[in-house]
């Protein structure tokens, strides 16, 4: 079944035009991969799931964007609404500067959650759902900055966890990442799709291969083809995607 | 060719060799050298001859009864309790007025306002107006505050003028600060559905608070040392409150202006002393900003 899906959307950053007529559905419950060369639009479009780009200026969105039916783009749209369903990880992990605890507990806090063990249980949950809960379980009152860079991803990962989303967008989640950190990112994001559905913009088409059902490739703001992983790195249909999973450029 | 390295070789040999130990004197970077020495140290005798001759002069007529009393005329005696309190009255009331007008009005330019030509105008309005000599204030506010809107010589006209003064200082440092959180936080925030007053309740300012607290810190400075502004808004009255909410509707001097009258008068004596106790303040204001500072440092480590 379709969770998203998006129809002739076009983009542009004041008269740059960014995203050119995109059609993509992302199936629920299935790990969609975008990849692409640099600049070609996969994290404008990534962003345009949860109205990120709400956020810069001077920009538009033409065409419709469909969760669960809804068009996210609709005139009686509560963006804060849609973010609570739509959750994102960033390409850097961005911690907030305060200890672990209220790292998860902000999102949770700001949709009117206050009693301590409710939060608690909430708490414990999203680490456990972001396999970071045993390293973190004995200094949860400590700063989230005192953690590593692959332990405060996965932290931010809870963080988004903790206000039950549908859907997880994730911006190259490992591209700040060291190997190891990296291959904890994919096993969690195999066991994510579980219970989410999950997006995620990567620059590295092995990452994709592994943990992805869907892939679509981005060149120049054109969705250029999507498919199943394995047609798409096994077969593809277009000349370009061809070249680009082999190597010949990007 | 075997001609021409002869000749090379034969140049070779004529220069000394090159060693990396070999000491050169250099006059031009001695002379230099000698004379930011120079500088440094002069600059060095100037503050603590100022700051020495200030204290030693001044300190010795410092006592209790000078500390806490109010001047007067019938006994001979010099007190400056009033002047403490009007200091302090004036720095709470106008930091009361400055500290939300200043902090909201960086928030509205740093996050709320489309950059474009209205905010370029405000921010270079804030800039100039930080540039213009406090007299000027003073002038302006007792034109406004005591005459046009009638509140006399009073406190209160005295620290809406002061408001006025300090209100680009708070603003610049603020949105300074502001400009350093990362996006990461506010992107961060946003992603999980804050609104963005949400955002700058709970981040944003929490993240900017050391740069606010600098930029009260910064503003008493100014307050404590103000003169010009202060004489002609909130006068040179020495009375004790008797009321602390009518106060502020009363004139009122503060240390400096009350030095700027005992100087005026040639009681240098007592001026000393009121100097001696200014000049300790904005010493410990310096230190307490000083102190923030490597606090938010030791933070971010």
């Amino acid at each position: 079944m379709d969770k998203i899906t998006a129809s002739h959307l076009n983009f542009y950053y004041g008269n740059t035009k960014a995203l050119k007529d995109v059609n993509l559905p992302i199936k629920e419950h299935r790990v969609t991969a975008f990849i692409g060369p640099s600049g070609c639009g996969k994290s404008t479009f990534l962003r345009t799931l949860n109205r990120m780009n709400d956020l810069i200026e001077g920009t538009r969105v033409e065409g419709t964007v469909l969760l669960d039916g809804e068009d996210i783009y609709g005139p009686k749209v509560e963006v804060t609404a849609l973010r609570k369903k739509v959750g994102m990880v960033f390409q850097r992990p961005n911690p907030f500067p305060m200890s672990i605890y209220d790292n998860i507990a902000y999102g949770p806090r700001l949709h009117g959650i206050h009693k301590k063990q409710e939060l608690d249980t909430i708490v414990e949950n999203s680490l456990k759902g972001a396999a970071l809960f045993e390293e973190v379980k004995d200094r949860l009152k400590k700063s989230a900055l005192s953690l590593s860079g692959g332990q405060q991803q996965r932290l931010c990962i809870a963080r988004a966890l903790a206000v039950e989303p549908d859907v997880l967008l994730m911006d190259e989640p490992t591209a700040a990442l060291d190997p190891i950190s990296t291959q904890k990112i994919e096993e969690l994001i195999l066991e994510l799709k579980r219970h989410y559905t999950v997006a995620i913009v990567t620059h590295n088409m092995q990452q994709a291969a592994r943990v992805s059902d869907f892939t679509a490739f981005f060149l120049v703001g054109e969705m250029v083809e999507y498919g199943e992983t394995s047609q798409i790195f096994n077969n593809p249909v277009d000349k370009r995607t061809a070249d680009y999973i082999g190597g010949r450029f990007g | 060719m075997t001609v021409n390295t002869a000749a090379r070789s034969q140049v070779l040999i004529q220069k000394e060799p090159d060693s990396l130990t070999r000491s050169r004197i250099r006059p031009f970077d001695l002379l230099m050298q000698g004379l930011s020495v120079l500088a440094g140290t002069i600059t060095l005798f100037i503050v603590i001859g100022l700051l020495g001759y200030i204290l030693v002069k001044g300190l010795p007529q410092v006592s209790w009864e000078f500390l806490s009393t109010k001047p007067s005329a019938l006994n001979g005696t010099y007190g400056i309790l009033p002047n403490i309190i009007n200091t302090l009255y004036i720095i709470v009331l106008t930091l009361l007025i400055a500290a939300p007008l200043g902090v909201g009005g960086a928030i509205y330019l740093n996050e709320y306002a489309r950059r474009g030509r209205l905010t370029r105008v405000i921010e270079f309005t804030t800039e100039a107006l930080s540039g213009i000599p406090s007299i000027i204030y003073g002038l302006f506010g007792m034109m406004l505050f005591n005459n046009y809107l009638g509140l006399g010589y009073s406190i209160l006209s005295g620290c809406l003028t002061l408001s006025i003064m300090v209100l680009p200082t708070i603003i610049r440092t603020t949105q300074e600060a502001l400009r350093t959180v990362p996006v990461g936080y506010r992107e961060g925030a946003a992603g999980l559905g804050a609104s963005k007053w949400h955002m700058i309740r709970t981040i944003l300012i929490p993240c900017c608070k050391n740069g606010i607290i600098t930029s009260l810190i910064l503003s008493i400075g100014r307050i404590v040392g103000e003169s010009a502004a202060l004489i002609f808004t909130a006068g040179i009255a020495t009375n004790l409150p008797v009321n602390i909410f009518t106060h502020m509707k009363t004139s009122g001097a503060t240390f400096a202006v009350q030095l700027y009258q005992y100087a005026d008068q040639g009681r240098n004596e007592v001026s000393f002393a009121i100097a001696a106790i200014l000049v300790i303040i904005v010493l410990a204001i310096n230190l307490a900003t000083r102190l923030i500072g490597e606090h938010q440092k030791a933070e971010d480590r």
